[in-house]
């Protein structure tokens, strides 16, 4: 990085610490924050539409949705969200390498299920065998994605139904008389009330969901956890820069960055908390109304 | 192998007692469903031991937090903030990296009739030191669901109380115990539901499993690479965890009542379940 680095040893301290923390490996430490950002980024949205299915699913007039839906919302309800999370992501990697192998290889008759292997034909391994590296890495962040975005789909699913049964009858009842169908009355008076009764609940999946993020490393994601382990390891001298055991330093700063995300989450959500309720029959909303009618 | 000999062989396996191998061929359902119950004593033993010493450490944080004196409150407020702002996973990273840092000594403690030591090195192994941050972790979240119940009890009983002339020790025994209790207790029993499932995490962060000891996912993972079918060792762990959320709401639903034993149908504290609390 800066040209005085090219002999490490002879270097005083600030500057073997700012060619240190600028070496290639560390260029990579500094990117996998960027990793959990993106997992956060993809997996928020489409957890949010989980749960949103979900939940109308939960209320629907059909039988088996309604049951489909209450069990999706009532997943995470007694069991531990890291079951899930192992469990999920073979069952996907298998789901998909079974479904390939059926289209592909119709004429196999081998059972895929060996004793204690799982078997299909070469052309049904995905990502295929030759594919390059990145294409594996890739593959590996979307099953970590979509399971992420299951798990805390049920989440916000709980969350959401919630919501949905708090918007005031009487809302319901008004559109019905005024001849509303039930999908009319679904999207235009009961989904634009119910945010505000959800956005407590929301904020704290979000707040969940960025404290999920380190169970990335169980999933054999190369993120933060993974890192700070690699680097924090001690060095020998055989290195450019030896240092004895330092993971300790590097989790104390994955502890403040965690914090720090933390907390802003939470200023943010309250402002946005205070925008949503302007204007309505809550007690926030309220306490606005006679902030404004006193000023 | 038949399910008495699986039994035998692996029902106190997670504690080091019998068969020092774990099964690789023709692995049985039973054995699945005792090793992984074997793992389970790991998960009780976590659960119900943080949240024992928790309760009474939560307390004083939720009174440190209420205090008006900010030599109490700042020291409580840091501590809640830090256990509640940060991942378990990253605590018990943290954690073990500084336990292990630590000097291997030992410590004699007399206590009249025998003697232990005590010896730091304890602190590097999952039963003491995850033990101490499932402690400190469960102890910050209690604390926050205790200040909001100090929080929320109602001020004419307050008042009441001060016209009866209690005060002191007496008002908080009487009336700000019970009351906050009361108001807490929905919160504190999703509390204890998510401790016992955060239990798992133990042996999935950095503390290691000495000897395959482990807890019920250890195992059930261990279950899930060799057979490489995840849809038997799983939903075992599930059924286990579902059992003991089950046994946790009984439990705390009967203390609820207990509580609320005084007070008209009406105006009882319902258990409501909130998915409000993961680390």
């Amino acid at each position: 990085m800066f040209e005085f680095c090219a002999e490490p040893s002879l270097l005083e301290t600030t500057r073997w610490f700012a060619c240190y923390l600028t070496n290639g490996v560390h260029l990579l430490f500094y990117q996998s924050f960027l990793t959990v950002f993106a997992l956060l980024a993809v997996a928020a949205p489409t957890a949010l539409a989980f749960g949103f299915a979900a939940a109308s699913a939960a209320r629907s007039e059909v039988a088996p949705i309604r049951w489909l839906g209450k069990l999706y919302t009532s997943m995470v309800r007694g069991i531990p969200d890291i079951a899930f999370f192992l469990f999920f992501v073979i069952v996907l990697d298998q789901g998909i390498e079974y479904l390939m192998h059926i289209l592909r290889c119709p004429d196999w008759t081998e059972p895929i299920r060996q004793g204690a292997n799982f078997i299909v034909c070469d052309e049904a391994r995905t990502p295929p065998s030759r594919a390059p590296q990145w294409v594996h890495e890739g593959y590996n962040f979307g099953l970590a994605v979509f399971t992420f975005a299951l798990v805390f789909g049920a989440f916000a699913a709980n969350v959401l139904y919630g919501a949905m049964q708090a918007v005031p009858r009487a809302q319901l009842e008004t559109a019905e008389a005024y001849g509303l169908s039930r999908r009319q009355t679904f999207w235009r008076v009961l989904v634009p009330q119910m945010w505000i009764y959800a956005l407590p609940g929301l904020s704290n999946v979000w707040l969940i969901l960025i404290k999920a993020t380190p169970l990335l490393f169980l999933l054999g994601i190369e993120d933060v956890v993974y890192w700070a382990r690699e680097l924090g390891g001690s060095r020998n001298t055989t290195f450019a820069y030896p240092h004895p055991d330092w993971r300790l330093w590097y989790f104390l700063g994955l502890l403040v960055f965690y914090l720090a995300f933390t907390r802003v989450s939470e200023i943010v959500l309250g402002r946005l908390t205070r925008r949503l309720s302007r204007g309505q029959p809550t007690l926030g909303g309220e306490a606005q109304r006679q902030e404004g009618a006193a000023a | 192998m038949s399910c008495l000999q699986s039994l035998q062989a692996y029902g106190l396996r997670s504690l080091g007692i019998g068969e020092r191998l774990l099964p690789r061929q023709d692995i049985t359902l039973c054995d699945q469903i005792v090793l992984i119950g074997s793992g389970m004593i790991w998960n009780v033993y976590f659960g119900l031991l943080a949240l024992c010493f928790g309760f009474f450490f939560a307390m004083a944080l939720a009174l440190g937090k209420a205090s008006p004196r900010a030599a109490l409150r700042k020291p409580a407020e840091w501590f809640v903030f830090v256990f509640r702002g940060s991942p378990l996973f990253i605590q018990f990273f943290l954690a073990y990296e500084a336990f292990v840092l630590l000097p291997r000594l030992g410590f004699e403690i007399d206590w009249g009739f025998f003697e232990i030591t005590v010896e730091t090195r304890w602190l590097a192994r999952a039963w003491l030191g995850a033990l101490i941050v499932l402690f400190l972790n469960t102890s910050a979240y209690t604390a926050e669901i205790f200040f909001g119940a100090l929080r929320a009890i109602p001020k004419g009983d307050l008042e009441a109380a001060e016209a009866y002339g209690f005060s002191g020790w007496s008002r908080f025994r009487k009336i700000l115990l019970p009351g906050m209790l009361r108001l807490g207790w929905p919160g504190y029993t999703n509390e204890a539901i998510f401790l016992f499932h955060a239990t798992t995490l133990v042996f999935f962060s950095s503390f290691p499993a000495f000897q395959q000891k482990g807890d019920a996912l250890y195992y059930a993972q261990y279950f899930a690479d060799r057979t490489f079918n995840p849809f038997i060792p799983y939903p075992i762990v599930a059924l286990y965890f579902v059992a003991v959320t089950l046994i946790i709401i009984a439990v705390f639903g009967a203390v609820q009542r207990r509580l609320n034993r005084h007070l008209p149908q009406a105006q009882r504290t319902r258990l409501r379940y909130r998915p409000t609390l993961i680390r």
